[in-house]
């Protein structure tokens, strides 16, 4: 009782069980995969998969596509590290770069809302848009150099936990609340199933599909950050082609590309899929190629699982 | 017949239109029309394809504006109706596709734009509730408010439509063609919920081409023909051959020929 039925709660369980697995697989290969500190390995690289992830979780749900993510990603990345260069402090750089991201998002949102111009066409141009400008801007090179306070974000911990553990795992359960229990959500949701029933009801659908694209924007900026004090450099490449992977890891979670129907929990579980999985390759000393070949293959059976089981409910 | 008692009754019209006039570039959609419907009584509005009817609604709930003619909803003018202002008002409309999210649960759907929160956090629990009571106020069998709106069936959908209208506060219920493309059974159920809506003290005007539902489920057949009103009829003690007389404009003479 007054659980969200929206998403398939069985496919979800399927997810789960798939992650078990895995780490229990990975666990007998080898003894170097079960340990904290490889266990902190993953979350950690998992960090800016989630992020971009559950704005993208968001984005589809609502029967939209943000191709610019990454992009969004690169160029917050190189925001922040101009106004650092250019002398302004840690904390300011940081809300100016996450406010970019969000005022980017939300330009997008503008355009598809009240331009009434397809999502896919509007982000592609905006990826590119953005790629350019930074490859101006930085001439192609990197920046690198941003002070201590500005990597801690990236590398620093808490206790034992990293602190871009700690921002994503927060960002995964504050995107779940929003999604499955505000009003936000449900307009999310409902913007995915039928638009034309949300305007009738009075509701702004323009306003509220700015507002997601600014909040996958503003997601996208926030790993943009990490990735940037992670390595404490930004590079005018950075992001490049994570929207396919955000893409990819919400559709494995029981977000439906049609819109409507939307998961953050399953996008939070199959992120974990991939990225321990990922790391398990990488541990069994497997190269990597195989693990996109895998990722591939899992995504076309999860999609196939998740639509037959909506079949059987959609059925009367 | 079997309303004529209801303790809702009013006498006094809830709308009252007159002498709408709307045309479209040099066709003329709607010519002189008036009518009034009262709460807890049944206006069908009967005629062919192009007769005016959805024109005519459209007008009664604010999604279109007559070019000349007056609108009273509940004794006051409503000359400048916008859908917002009529649905405030109390007239609401239930349009053939429903305007349901089909991947959306029963709740979502009864409260759409009108939901229960605190601080942007659904009151999901309490929402839950209320839609419980709302549907089984108006007799429709839903077991659980959960699931999404997309595997109930036909009856049950228009049902949710309703739910919602009247959620909002709707007084005036206008059907666009409710029973098209249903089944039988879909279709019965459909007529009980409006029959039970009128009992309960609704207003209700049903466009439909089917007759024999009309005559069976109406208090007055508004029958229109060409943009005019060509006549109102009674329902109860009118035949299904003058009401096909009338929409059609045959004379009895014509028949003859067959």
């Amino acid at each position: 009782m007054g659980k969200n039925k929206n998403h398939d709660t069985s496919y979800t369980f399927i997810l789960l069980g798939l992650l078990v697995l895995i780490i229990i697989v990975l666990s007998v290969s080898s003894p170097y995969f079960f340990n904290w500190k490889n266990v902190r390995n993953i979350l950690n690289q998992s960090a800016i998969y989630l992020l971009l992830s559950i704005g993208m979780t968001f984005m589809i749900s609502a029967g939209q596509i943000d191709l610019s993510v990454g992009a969004i990603l690169g160029f917050t990345g190189m925001v922040m590290g101009l106004f650092i260069q250019g002398g302004m402090g840690t904390f300011p750089a940081v809300a100016a770069g996450l406010l970019v991201s969000f005022l980017i998002g939300l330009v997008n949102g503008l355009i598809v809302s009240y331009g009434g111009i397809n999502s896919f066409i509007v982000t592609l141009s905006t990826m590119t848009i953005l790629r350019g400008i930074i490859l101006i801007k930085t001439n192609s090179k990197s920046m690198f150099g941003f002070g201590d306070a500005f990597t801690f974000i990236g590398s620093g911990s808490v206790g034992p936990v990293n602190l871009p553990i700690v921002i994503s795992l927060l960002a995964a359960a504050a995107g779940a609340v929003i999604l499955h229990r505000t009003k936000f959500g449900s307009y999310c949701l409902f913007i995915g199933s039928n638009e034309m029933a949300l305007n009738r009801s009075g509701v702004s659908v323009r306003k509220y599909k700015s507002l997601i694209f600014a909040f996958c924007g503003l997601c996208a900026g926030a790993a943009g950050l990490i990735v940037t004090s992670r390595l404490n450099s930004a590079e005018p490449l950075a992001g490049q082609g994570f929207e396919m992977d955000a893409i990819a890891i919400t559709i494995l979670g029981g977000t439906d590309l049609k819109g409507g129907k939307g998961s953050v929990i399953g996008t939070i579980i199959a992120c974990f899929i991939l990225n321990v999985m990922k790391n398990g390759l990488t541990i069994l000393s497997i190269s990597s190629h195989y693990q996109e070949i895998l990722t591939g293959v899992i995504l076309l059976i999860a999609v196939r699982i998740s639509e037959s089981s909506q079949r059987k409910k959609r059925e009367v | 017949m079997w309303k004529s008692e209801s303790m809702n009754r009013n006498n006094t019209p809830f709308l009252r239109a007159e002498n709408i006039y709307k045309k479209f570039g040099s066709v003329t959609a709607l010519e002189d029309v008036s009518l009034t419907v009262c709460l807890g009584e049944i206006l069908a509005i009967a005629g062919d394809n192009g007769a005016g009817k959805t024109t005519l609604i459209k007008i009664l709930s604010g999604v279109l504006k007559p070019d000349s003619g007056k609108l009273w909803i509940d004794g006051k003018e409503a000359s400048d109706l916008t859908p917002a202002k009529a649905i405030k008002a109390g007239v609401s409309t239930v349009y053939q596709d429903l305007a349901l999210g089909n991947t959306m649960d029963v709740t979502s759907n009864i409260f759409l734009g009108n939901e229960r929160s605190a601080g942007g956090f659904l009151k999901k629990r309490e929402m839950d509730e209320e839609a419980r009571k709302l549907i089984a106020d108006l007799d429709i069998h839903i077991q659980d408010v959960t699931v999404p709106v997309g595997s109930l069936s036909g009856g049950q959908r228009q049902g949710v439509a309703v739910a919602r209208l009247i959620s909002r506060s709707g007084k005036l219920l206008i059907f666009d063609e409710p029973t098209a493309a249903m089944g039988l059974k879909e279709s019965r159920s459909v007529l009980k919920l409006i029959q039970k809506l009128a009992g309960d003290g609704y207003g209700v005007i049903m466009i439909s081409h089917n007759l024999p539902q009309i005559l069976q489920v109406s208090d007055r057949i508004c029958i229109m023909r060409q943009g005019r009103v060509i006549g109102e009829l009674a329902a109860a003690g009118s035949s299904l051959e003058e009401v096909e007389d009338l929409i059609s404009g045959n004379e009895v003479e014509s028949y003859g020929q067959e």
